[in-house]
């Protein structure tokens, strides 16, 4: 069984390192390939930028599988968590008409709102529809309501024109050899990197995260052995709520805050998390750093526009292949 | 404001091409949804590649009309097949995940830079149903009763239109009460026990993925023959929630449910829009607080929170049976 962890767990890094290597090895060989002598340079940036895309696909995929692992429920609506979240730190920091905040606190301040959001979506639409006896189906049909609904909500307050925040905004990168990468986007990179690991800490080794791993692998038994399973399932959706919006204002940070940004990310997320295997957290950080890497090599031999494309690809070869995903259990998932 | 206004924009709409084009659309939806239990969110990606199929095949290879036709279908069967085989054997919450990515990835396919000598891009296609308004034989003016005209282009579009649904639905009709659609609904009721019975559950859904899809691409070039033109970003994932709001309204499961919904859909929905703009306009509603170009945000929203509403209280819509429609998935 230990075993089979860490093949899965080598596999995983196995799979994040095999595009830099094949990159590699094409970029030796310049004359067949299709640029110039820089090509291995570009490759490394190309891995660089996809690792810290991939942490921030982690942050907010994290979240989404923890939610299915518990209720298997796909909340469809996550994508507008994290869209949330970032329009929520924009408006504090840099809107004419917020307060004008450091991003730091407006951050913290969006994660707290992210958090509330998922305990609201939790106690507001999920607890009580469950207890209509409303059907999983239906539920799913929900969330794609509630996600249209956040959307455009968030449209109408915000706008449709994509907005940076106050602070961090243009800064030179730093080189180091080939790669340059800015001082924010090593921070956030880090930053993302820590919260990853934080969840996986919390996940181990406190008492709440146990009883969120025991209610995954058996949700009676959970309850059965004196877990409270509603409260634990309100931790998820609040973990995955401020992880959303956390993960929001990293995208906003590196890139541009948009009102449609969050359902672009969930298709990345749902590549992530079903190339890791639906459900697990482990496996969500995984996926989506792979996604990450993938997208990102893409544009070495693709045109730009289609590099979440890429990413779709990865996920029907998975489902093909292995659908359970490289961390999932081997189960009957069909 | 003018009640005449609101009204003959609503009744147009209601009973226009737009309601047509979306009535189909959720007919073959309704066969994967309603009757299968199949949850596809991504139909609008099978009216993408049909209305493509359909433009690029005469605007930018010059075939003739009846091949692009064909050329629609036939690109619907390829994506029908192409996302079921690797989820039709998995759970529901599987090809739920892969249609909605699928449909995001075709529309963000067709308008890259790299399809662009093919399928123009962001900026799409135009002028490619010359032959389709050629074969009408309504003369030129306008119709109509009441406070309801149409041009003599729009009558005709809508009078193939709803042909075009009226046929659909007497055939589905006919499929969904023959063995075959009992099988169907056996598996959307339960699927191990239709597996049990010796049936060919994976075929079956198949079928029902390929022939939805087929119906939901013939309502993507109905409605790129309407506007005479294919934008990559007139095929938006909202289209689907459209689709599922209308159908559920409607009543899932039922022959007439999606034509019911979107005719009800189409007619509410440009009632509120009209009666929103005019409200602004003449003062009623401040423009700070809704200005007249957040009108279709709103629009949107206010969807999205009827789909809530609909799923929650009455998932069986106006047609629909509510012991069939309680689908709790595997």
């Amino acid at each position: 069984m230990r075993c089979q962890r860490v093949f899965t767990a080598a596999l995983a890094l196995g799979l994040v390192m095999l595009p830099a290597v094949t990159a590699r090895a094409r970029g030796e060989d310049a004359p067949r390939g299709p640029v110039g002598p820089a090509f291995g340079g570009r490759a490394l940036q190309a891995l660089v930028d996809g690792i810290q895309f991939g942490v921030i696909i982690a942050i907010t995929a994290v979240g989404l599988s923890l939610v299915f692992g518990t209720i298997h429920l796909i909340n469809f609506a996550h994508g507008e968590f994290v869209t949330v979240g970032a329009t929520f730190a924009f408006f504090l920091n840099a809107s004419p008409a917020g307060p004008g905040w450091h991003l730091i606190p407006a951050a913290v301040a969006a994660v707290a709102l992210g958090a509330l959001l998922g305990a609201a979506v939790d106690r507001g639409v999920w607890r009580p529809l469950r207890a209509r006896g409303t059907g999983l189906i239906n539920l799913f049909i929900v969330t794609i309501g509630l996600s249209l609904l956040l959307r455009h909500i968030v449209l109408v307050l915000y706008g449709t024109r994509p907005g940076s925040y106050a602070q961090y905004d243009i800064q030179s990168a730093i080189g180091l050899g080939p790669v340059g990468i800015t001082p924010r986007d090593l921070t956030v990179t880090v930053l993302a990197v820590l919260v990853l690991l934080g969840v996986a800490v919390l996940l181990q080794r406190t008492r709440t995260g146990t009883a969120v791993r025991a209610v995954s692998a058996n949700r009676d038994l959970a309850e059965a052995s004196g877990i409270d399973v509603r409260r634990v399932v309100l931790f998820v959706w609040m973990l995955g709520g401020g992880l959303a919006a956390l993960g929001g204002v990293f995208f906003g940070l590196v890139e541009t805050v948009t009102w449609d940004m969050g359902f672009k990310l969930l298709l990345m997320m749902f590549a992530g998390i079903i190339l890791g295997g639906l459900g697990s957290a482990y496996g969500a950080m995984a996926g989506s750093l792979v996604i990450g890497v993938v997208a990102q090599m893409s544009t070495l031999w693709f045109p730009v526009d289609l590099q979440y494309a890429w990413a779709l690809l990865v996920l029907i070869v998975v489902l093909l292949v292995r659908p359970q995903g490289i961390l999932g259990r081997a189960e009957r998932v069909g | 404001m003018d009640i005449s206004v609101i009204v003959s924009d609503a009744l147009r709409s209601g009973i226009g091409p737009i309601a047509a084009v979306y009535a189909l659309a959720a007919m073959g939806l309704n066969l994967h949804f309603g009757y299968t239990g199949l949850l596809n969110f991504g139909q609008v990606g099978f009216m993408l590649v049909g209305g493509y199929g359909l433009a690029v095949t005469v605007a930018t290879w010059g075939g003739p009309l009846w091949l692009g036709i064909l050329a629609g279908l036939a690109s619907a069967v390829v994506l029908a097949l192409l996302l079921g085989l690797p989820t039709l054997r998995l759970r529901a919450d599987y090809l739920a995940i892969t249609t909605i990515a699928a449909g995001e990835t075709l529309r963000l396919f067709y308008r890259s830079s790299w399809a662009e000598p093919v399928t123009g891009g962001v900026f799409g296609l135009q002028r490619f149903a010359n032959e389709f308004y050629a074969l009408s034989p309504i003369p030129r003016g306008t119709y109509g009763v009441w406070l309801v005209r149409f041009s003599a282009r729009d009558l005709w579009v809508l009078t193939v239109g709803w042909t075009l649904v009226a046929v659909t639905g007497v055939l589905l009709a006919l499929l969904v009460r023959s063995p075959w659609g009992r099988v169907v609904r056996a598996i959307r009721e339960d699927e191990t026990a239709a597996r049990s019975l010796g049936k060919n559950v994976y075929a079956c859904k198949m079928q029902s993925l390929v022939i939805g899809g087929v119906i939901g691409a013939a309502a993507g070039m109905l409605q790129a023959i309407q506007v005479q033109s294919v934008n990559p970003d007139s095929f938006d994932p909202a289209v689907t929630f459209f689709l599922y709001t209308l159908l559920v309204l409607g009543g899932a499961g039922r022959i007439l449910g999606p034509v019911v919904g979107s005719v009800l859909f189409w007619f509410v929905l440009t009632f509120l829009d009209s009666a929103l703009r005019q409200a602004i306009d003449a003062g009623y509603v401040s423009p700070e607080l809704i200005s007249t170009s957040e009108v279709g945000a709103v629009r949107f929203a206010l969807v999205g929170l009827a789909l809530i509403l609909l799923v929650t209280f009455r998932p069986q819509g106006i047609l629909g049976s509510r012991k069939e429609m309680l689908l709790s998935g595997r």
